[in-house]
């Protein structure tokens, strides 16, 4: 699943060295590790509920989605977390959140038995340019969240077939 | 005819041809090149790609009883191919131009004894994509002379004048401005090698007439009524615009 | 009307990961859209999904109006043995589906 158009590379080595060290200093800069924190996480009611004053821990759980829908009515998505899972901390359940769409709770994913591979792809639908909140729970509590901003354009012609 | 009433008509119909085709020497690019990554990758995966699980229930009703069409067709991947890529086509019993669907009804009135199938029905989306995907990675092959040559004709006029509240011809996006920006959506050249095909706007499998119907509510024209011969002849006209494009059925779009 | 196409690999070694994708024909209807005449169309969407591998369920999942028409899922399952996994799903309207395929573990 192809998220954002590949990028050709620089033409000379030295160039491209450069470049390199420059993205890693503006991606340090912009996004030093830890940076995500419960304050990015909307404040919508249900997953308010759902997090009950828990702290969830950002950087394992990854959620891939592209910044701009083709469509809001389909959106694909992957969620992927980083083993290994230690024992007592498999993975249990993953929910989706959605912050402007009527129904926050997108969907609600359980695994009764620990998957050999953490990864799920899935396609939603989402009413508007927003922010989508991913939220894993392992068995021993432990809850790690992701999030992705969407942009979602209408459509340029009305449909009335 | 004289002469020069032949010369004549040879202009006019050569200008006509560069009216309302591509400009001279242009291949025709499909839809699928004018798409974002994610509806590409949902058309090249048959399992993401939904508009295969009406290829499957296509695949179901081909078989099924009382009167299956697998009776006299056998196996549509052999019985099947290329039909689509061959239509619409002038029929010498309708005495019109039919699609697949008009096809696919007339063999279940007159030889399976059945009602007809209604347009946009699941049922017949379904037999439709089955029949449809049997050509894909054939080149979109109308034919346009003979007995279809007045229904081209009217068709190719009608893809070139102006309507709707809009005042806009079909030309005035697929041909003047295809590749440009409407909004945040990229203006395909409008070929219909794709269909039917899930459109995400649709959240369904939907036919080409169904996407002709949209188009014109897009400019605020009255929809010709679905089945309707002037859509049919549209179908004609966009698949001598498509020719050599592959079949790509069933396709994504968005 | 709910029908499924199911891909899994053709086998698998004991102990790796299955790659499950699935494909269900559904409309997942939210509960919002009206119809030509101003009637809200009533909300159905795929309530209750279970995976079972050899009779045990691994996966579940509960769709809401948030996840696209004709669902599509690609997740991951532990190889065992071979055997069958079996999909069953409830929809809001009460509706019950089912589709079915191989697990081969060489």
């Amino acid at each position: 699943m192809s998220m954002s158009p590949p990028r050709r590379p620089p033409r000379s080595l030295p160039r491209r060295r450069a470049l390199q060290a420059g993205a890693a200093l503006v991606a340090a800069r912009l996004l030093p590790a830890g940076a995500a924190s419960m304050d990015d996480l909307p404040g919508v009611r249900e997953l308010t509920e759902y997090l009950a004053g828990r702290t969830a821990q950002f950087g394992r759980l990854a959620l891939d989605i592209p910044r701009l829908a083709d469509n809001g009515n389909a959106i694909p998505l992957r969620i992927a977390m980083r083993g290994p899972f230690a024992a007592g901390a498999e993975l249990r359940t993953v929910r989706l959140y959605s912050e402007k769409n009527p129904v926050p709770l997108m969907a609600r994913f359980d695994f009764a038995v620990p998957p050999a591979k953490a990864e799920l792809d899935t396609r939603i639908r989402l009413a508007g340019t927003q922010r989508i909140v991913a939220v894993a729970e392992l068995a021993n509590g432990d809850l790690h969240a992701a999030f992705a901003d969407v942009a979602v354009t209408v459509s340029a012609c009305l449909d009335g077939s | 005819m004289s002469a020069r009433g032949a010369g004549a008509a040879l202009v006019v119909a050569a200008l006509l041809m560069l009216q309302g085709g591509q400009p001279a020497g242009a291949e025709p690019r499909s839809g699928i090149a004018y798409a974002g990554a994610d509806v590409r990758a949902m058309q090249a995966d048959d399992v993401a790609n939904p508009g295969m699980l009406w290829v499957e229930r296509g695949a179901q009703l081909w078989s099924a009883a009382p009167a299956p069409c697998a009776g006299c067709h056998g196996d549509a991947a052999l019985s099947m191919k290329g039909v689509a890529a061959r239509h619409p086509q002038w029929s010498a019993g309708a005495a019109r131009v039919v699609d697949v669907e008009d096809r696919i009804n007339a063999c279940r009135v007159e030889r399976q004894h059945l009602p007809p199938l209604a347009r946009e029905s699941e049922d017949l989306l379904a037999l439709t994509a089955l029949v449809a995907t049997q050509s894909r990675g054939l080149p979109v092959a109308v034919d346009v002379d003979g007995p279809a040559r007045p229904a081209f004709l009217r068709a190719q006029a009608f893809y070139a004048e102006r309507r709707g509240q809009m005042n806009l011809a079909c030309t005035s996006c697929h041909v003047d401005n295809a590749g440009k920006r409407l909004l945040a959506e990229t203006i395909s050249e409008g070929h219909g090698n794709a269909y039917p095909a899930y459109r995400l706007e649709w959240q369904n499998l939907g036919s080409l007439q169904r996407r002709l119907r949209a188009c014109l509510f897009g400019v605020r024209a009255e929809m010709p009524p679905e089945g309707s011969p002037m859509l049919t002849e549209l179908e004609l006209y966009l698949g001598w615009r498509a020719r050599g494009l592959a079949v790509e059925s069933p396709g994504v779009r968005r | 009307m709910a029908f499924a196409r199911i891909q899994l690999p053709p086998s698998v070694k004991r102990g790796d990961p299955i790659e499950v994708r699935i494909s269900i024909r559904h409309p997942m209807e939210t509960g919002f859209r009206v119809d030509d005449v101003g009637r809200t169309i009533a909300r159905n969407t795929l309530r209750d999904l279970v995976c079972r591998y050899r009779g045990a369920e691994v996966f579940r999942a509960s769709l809401g109006s948030g996840i696209a028409a004709n669902p599509y899922l690609r997740f991951y399952v532990t190889a065992t043995e071979s055997g069958e996994m079996v999909f069953e799903w409830v929809d809001d309207a009460g509706e019950r589906g089912d589709a079915r395929a191989a697990v081969v573990v060489a």
